[in-house]
C-alpha cells in the first residue's frame, strides 16, 4: 500500500530540552506587527534557527489589536511555550484583551511606548518589568520608516540575528514594493540600538533569556503554514479538483491552492455555498479525478448530507477541517479541537468513514496525502482535522520525508481486462458497481469507460447499484462498507507512538507538540510515559490500540476542548487500560507544556 | 469493450433505456420526459458512456437509473453542484442535470441561480408538476397560491416561483419551456439544449396525475409559443412575465462564455511547488 520509507522519529520527539526564547509583537491592526513578526521569522530561519509564529487578533476584519506569538530554538519546535520573554508593543490598543494568550511572569520584559499611556494592569500584575521604548518616535526620526520595522530591529537584535541577514530580508519584502529602503535600514538600527539600550537598563533585574545559538543545520528546510502544507499534500495524493467556499481559518488553504491547482492541471471553483462545494466534489469524483474541499466546523456542519452520500454511493472525497472555536460561529480565528464529535459521528444511519488527524505542520502535508490516498484507495470520504493553530502558524520545519502512497481507484478494467468479444453490460455480465468483494472494496468505473454504467445512488441499493430497500441487500452494503474500513492495511501510521512507561498520555493533534515537551520535561524529572498521538481517529484500530497501551497502569487523555470530545469517543471504540484521567480545556489557550508537566508530576505523586 | 466505442451503428433511444422498472405513477408525465430524453441522446448519436446523468431526490429525480448512461442520483436540490462538478472535471462528457420543482426551486434554489450565473456547459431539466410527489402531496415554489392541501389547509398564499424569468436574470444561456405531452417536441427541445453552449435551462410541464390530476387539462391549454426565440433577454423576460406560462418552445438564446476552467493542462509538476517553502 505504501512504498518503504526509513522510519525517522519526528526530529522533535528526539530534542532535548533546548532552550528558546518566546517573543510577543503586537499593536492595533494596519501598525504592521504581522509583517513584522513574519520577516522576523524569516531571517531568523535563514540564520539557522527554528521558529513558529501564531496569530491572533480581535474580532475586527482591519484596524482593531493583532499580535505574533513566537517562538524561536536550534532545535525544531512545534508549539508554544508556557511563557514569554518578551513583549514588544507598538502600542497599547486592548492589549489587555491578549493577556490569557500572553503569559508574562517576573522574568518577561515589556518594551512598550509611555507616550501610548500605561502598560495595561493586567501584564503588569503578572510581575513582569516593563521599559520605555517608544517605536513610533523612532520611526519619527527617521522620514519613510515604519514603527514595524524598528520593532523588527528591536527584536531581531534581542535573538542576536547577524544584522545584514535581517537587512537582506527586509530588502526582499522592499522590492515587492517601493518603500524607500536606506529609511528602512535605518529603522532596523534604531531598533537594535534600542533593544541594547533596554539590556542595559534592565541589568540588575532577573536574568534575561538566553537566544538560541543556532547550528549547524544537516537537513533542507522549509518555512510554511499547516494551511499550506495541506494544499500541497492534497496535491501531492493527486487532487485536482477543489470547490470550497471561503471560511476562516481555511481560506488560506484554498488561496494557495487556487493558482498552485492551475500550475499542475488542476482545477479550483469557489462554490455558491458549503452545500455545494462538497457536492461539486463528489461530482467531480464521480467524474474520476480525486477532489478536495476544506472548510471549518459552520461549512463542516453544511456538508454532513453529502458526506452521508459520499458513504453510501463510495465516493472518494477529501475535506480538510481547519478547525476554530465552535459552536455556532463561535470564535473563527482562535483554535479548538472542538469538532471530533461532528466528524467521527455527525452523520445519519451507520456511516463509516476515515477521519484522519495530522499531529504537526509537516505532518499536515503528510495526513493530508494520506487522506487522499485512504479515500481514494477505500472509496469513501475521508475527514482531515486540522486546526486554526496548524492552519494559520508559520512555522520552520525539517524538509518531511517525501512518502509516496501507491494509490489508485480499483476500476473494472485493472480487475478484468475486458474480452474483445464480451457484450457491454449485457444481462449475462452485468458491471456491478457494488459487488460485494471480500475487501469490500469493489472495482468503480469512470464515466466514458463503455460497458460500465452505473448510478451513483445514495438510495440503498444491490450490488448492480439498482435501489433496493430489501432487508437483505441494506445489510450486506452495511456490512461491505464497515469491512473495507476495517480490513484495509493502515501501518503505524494510525498513532506516532513514543516512549515506554506504566503511565501513558494518549492526544492527538496540535495537543501533541505541549504534550510531547511536557513529557520531555517530566523525563527530566525522572518520570517516564509514553506518548499516544492518535492520527487515524475513525475507524477504530481496537488491536493497534490494545498494543501500544498494553501494561498501562495509567492513562491521561489530553485535549483542548471543553467536552472532553476525544476522550469520550475513544472510551466508545476502545477498552482502556488501567486508571483514566481526562485533561481538557476549550481553545483558544493552547494546552500549554507545563499543564501536562504538571498534571503528570502531582498523579506521579499521587 | 469495443463494440460501442468503435463499430458505429445508428443508436435508437432504447439504446439509452435501463432495464429497471420505474417507480413511477401509470399516467405520469415523467415517463414521456424519459421517452424524449433518450430521443434525444439519439437524435444527437451521443455514445451512452459518455453521458451524465444527474440528478437530487424526487419522483423525476429517479430518471438516472432508468437510463442506461452514467449516472448520479445524490441527495435533495444538490443535483447542480454534482452536475457541475462532473462537467467542470470531465469537459469530454455531456452532463445532462434532471429533476423537479422542489428539487431545484425550493431546497435547491441557491444552486440554480448560481448555475445560471457560471454558465457551465450542461442541460438542465426540470419537470414541474407545481407538487411534492414523492412525500404525496405537498405544495412547491409553483404550486397556485389557493390550491389547498394537509400541509397547507388554506394554500400557501404566496406568490408563484417563476423559473424562466430567474433563469434569465442570472444568466442562463438558453431558456425553453416544454411540455410531456408532447414527447417529439419535447425532444427536439432537449437536443437543442444539449447541442447549445452554456447552460440551458428547460422546463417541462410533466403532469402528476395523481396528487394534480386537473392537470390531464393541461394538453387543452399548452400551445407553442407565438414568437420566435430571442437573443434579448429583457425581450424575453417580458414575453415571459405576460404570458399565461403554457407557451411552449425555446423562449431565449443568448451567447454569453461558457465558464470552462482548463483541467488537465498541467505547466509544473507537484514536486515543483516545493520552491515555495526551500529556505
Amino acid at each position: 500500500m505504501e512504498t518503504p520509507v526509513p522510519h525517522s522519529p519526528s526530529a522533535a520527539s528526539s530534542a532535548s530540552l533546548a532552550p528558546s526564547l518566546s517573543i510577543a509583537l503586537s499593536g492595533s491592526g494596519g501598525a504592521g506587527v504581522m509583517t513584522a513578526g513574519t520577516l522576523l521569522l524569516e531571517a531568523a530561519a535563514r540564520a539557522g534557527l527554528y521558529g513558529l509564529m501564531v496569530r491572533t487578533s480581535g474580532p475586527q476584519i482591519r484596524g482593531g489589536e493583532a499580535a505574533a506569538l513566537m517562538r524561536f530554538s536550534a532545535e525544531p519546535i512545534e508549539n508554544m511555550d508556557d511563557r514569554f520573554d518578551y513583549l514588544i508593543a507598538i502600542d497599547w490598543l486592548n492589549l489587555q484583551r491578549f493577556s490569557d494568550e500572553i503569559p508574562l511572569d517576573g522574568a518577561s520584559r515589556v518594551a512598550g511606548d509611555p507616550g501610548e499611556g500605561e502598560m495595561p494592569r493586567a501584564f503588569a500584575d503578572m510581575g513582569a518589568c516593563s521599559y520605555p521604548v517608544s517605536f513610533k518616535s523612532l520611526a519619527k526620526a527617521i522620514p519613510g520608516s515604519w514603527p514595524n520595522i524598528v520593532a523588527l530591529g528591536f527584536a531581531a537584535r534581542l535573538l542576536e540575528l547577524p544584522a545584514e541577514g535581517v537587512e537582506a530580508v527586509v530588502r526582499r519584502q522592499l522590492g515587492k514594493g517601493k518603500a524607500p529602503v536606506q529609511a528602512s535600514l535605518d529603522a532596523l538600527q534604531a531598533g537594535a540600538r534600542a533593544a541594547e539600550a533596554m539590556t542595559l537598563a534592565s541589568r540588575g533585574q532577573a536574568p534575561a533569556a538566553v537566544a538560541p545559538a543556532p547550528r549547524a543545520q544537516t537537513r533542507a528546510r522549509w518555512l510554511l503554514t499547516g494551511n499550506e502544507a495541506a494544499g500541497y499534500g492534497a496535491i501531492r495524493g493527486g487532487v485536482r479538483f477543489v470547490a470550497a467556499y471561503p471560511i476562516t481559518p481555511a481560506t488560506e488553504l484554498l488561496e494557495w491552492m487556487a493558482p498552485a491547482l492551475e500550475q499542475v492541471g488542476g482545477v479550483l471553483v469557489q462554490a455558491e455555498d458549503e452545500l455545494a462545494s462538497i457536492n461539486m466534489a463528489l461530482g467531480a469524483s464521480y467524474g474520476g479525478v480525486p477532489s478536495l474541499t476544506a472548510t471549518s466546523g459552520p461549512g463542516l456542519s453544511l456538508m454532513t448530507e453529502a458526506l452521508g452520500l459520499a458513504v453510501a454511493a463510495e465516493l472518494p472525497v477529501v475535506v480538510v477541517d481547519v478547525m476554530r472555536g465552535g459552536p455556532s460561529t463561535g470564535i473563527p480565528a482562535k483554535s479548538e479541537q472542538s469538532d471530533i464529535s461532528i466528524a467521527t459521528q455527525g452523520l445519519h444511519g451507520d456511516a463509516p468513514r476515515l477521519v484522519v488527524v495530522p499531529n504537526s505542520i509537516e505532518d499536515c502535508l503528510v495526513s493530508t496525502q494520506w487522506a487522499v490516498h485512504l479515500a481514494e484507495s477505500l472509496q469513501v470520504p475521508a475527514l482531515v482535522l486540522s486546526d486554526q493553530f496548524f492552519g494559520q502558524t508559520r512555522a520552520v520545519v525539517d524538509r518531511p520525508a517525501d512518502v509516496v502512497f501507491a494509490s489508485a481507484r480499483l476500476t473494472p478494467e485493472a480487475v478484468a481486462p475486458a474480452a474483445a468479444d464480451a457484450v457491454p453490460n449485457s444481462p449475462k455480465m452485468p458491471y456491478r458497481r457494488y459487488a460485494d468483494t471480500a475487501s469490500g472494496v469493489s472495482p468503480m468505473a469512470v464515466p466514458g469507460m463503455p460497458g460500465t454504467m452505473y448510478t451513483a445512488d445514495g438510495l440503498e441499493h444491490n450490488e448492480r447499484g439498482t435501489p433496493s430497500s430489501q432487508a437483505a441487500d441494506h445489510r450486506r452494503q452495511l456490512d461491505k462498507r464497515q469491512r473495507k474500513l476495517d480490513q484495509a492495511p493502515y501501518g503505524d501510521r494510525w498513532a506516532d507512538c513514543e516512549g515506554s512507561g506504566d503511565l501513558v498520555v494518549i492526544t492527538l493533534g496540535s495537543a501533541t507538540g505541549p504534550v510531547r515537551e511536557g513529557l520531555r520535561r517530566a523525563a527530566a524529572d525522572g518520570l517516564a510515559a509514553r506518548l499516544v498521538s492518535v492520527r487515524l481517529l475513525a475507524p477504530a484500530r481496537p488491536q493497534d490500540f490494545a498494543a501500544a497501551t498494553a501494561g498501562a497502569r495509567r492513562v491521561l487523555v489530553v485535549e483542548q476542548n471543553h467536552s472532553a470530545q476525544f476522550h469520550r469517543y475513544l472510551r466508545s471504540v476502545y477498552d482502556l487500560p488501567g486508571e483514566v484521567r481526562s485533561y481538557c480545556h476549550p481553545g483558544p489557550l493552547p494546552i500549554r507544556p507545563a499543564e501536562i508537566h504538571q498534571t503528570l508530576l502531582q498523579w506521579s505523586r499521587a | 469493450m469495443t463494440a460501442v466505442s468503435e463499430v458505429r451503428v445508428p443508436l435508437t433511444a432504447l439504446n439509452y433505456k435501463s432495464d429497471t422498472k420505474p417507480i413511477w405513477c401509470p399516467g405520469c408525465g415523467d415517463f414521456s420526459v424519459l421517452q424524449s430524453l433518450t430521443k434525444a441522446f439519439a437524435a444527437l448519436q451521443l455514445e451512452p458512456h459518455r453521458i451524465g446523468v444527474v440528478s437530487g431526490i424526487g419522483c423525476s429525480s429517479r430518471i438516472p437509473a432508468y437510463t442506461d448512461t452514467y449516472g448520479f442520483h445524490g441527495v435533495h436540490g444538490r443535483a447542480l453542484a454534482a452536475g457541475t462538478g462532473l462537467k467542470l472535471a470531465r469537459p469530454d462528457l455531456t452532463v445532462v442535470v434532471t429533476g423537479g420543482d422542489g428539487d431545484g426551486y425550493s431546497i435547491g434554489g441557491n444552486h440554480f441561480i448560481h448555475a445560471c450565473r457560471r454558465n457551465v456547459d450542461m442541460t438542465y431539466l426540470v419537470m414541474d408538476n407545481h407538487v411534492y410527489g414523492m412525500t404525496k402531496g405537498q405544495p412547491s415554489p409553483t404550486t397556485e397560491p389557493d390550491w389547498e392541501t394537509k400541509l397547507a389547509p388554506h394554500g400557501t398564499g404566496l406568490r408563484v416561483f417563476h423559473p424562466l424569468v430567474i433563469a434569465l436574470a442570472a444568466g442562463a444561456n438558453f431558456v425553453a419551456r416544454a411540455f410531456s405531452g408532447d414527447p417529439n417536441g419535447t425532444a427536439d427541445i432537449i437536443a437543442d439544449a444539449i447541442r447549445t453552449p452554456g447552460f440551458s435551462f428547460v422546463e417541462i410541464l410533466s403532469p402528476c396525475v395523481t396528487f394534480r390530476p386537473e392537470q390531464r387539462d393541461w394538453r387543452k391549454i399548452v400551445r407553442p409559443a407565438p414568437v420566435a426565440p430571442t437573443d434579448d433577454a429583457v425581450l424575453a423576460s417580458r414575453r415571459l412575465l405576460s404570458d399565461d406560462g403554457f407557451n411552449i418552445g425555446v423562449l431565449y438564446r443568448g451567447d454569453r462564455k461558457v465558464y470552462a476552467p482548463p483541467i488537465g493542462q498541467a505547466s509544473l509538476a507537484p514536486a515543483d511547488l516545493e520552491k515555495g517553502f526551500a529556505l
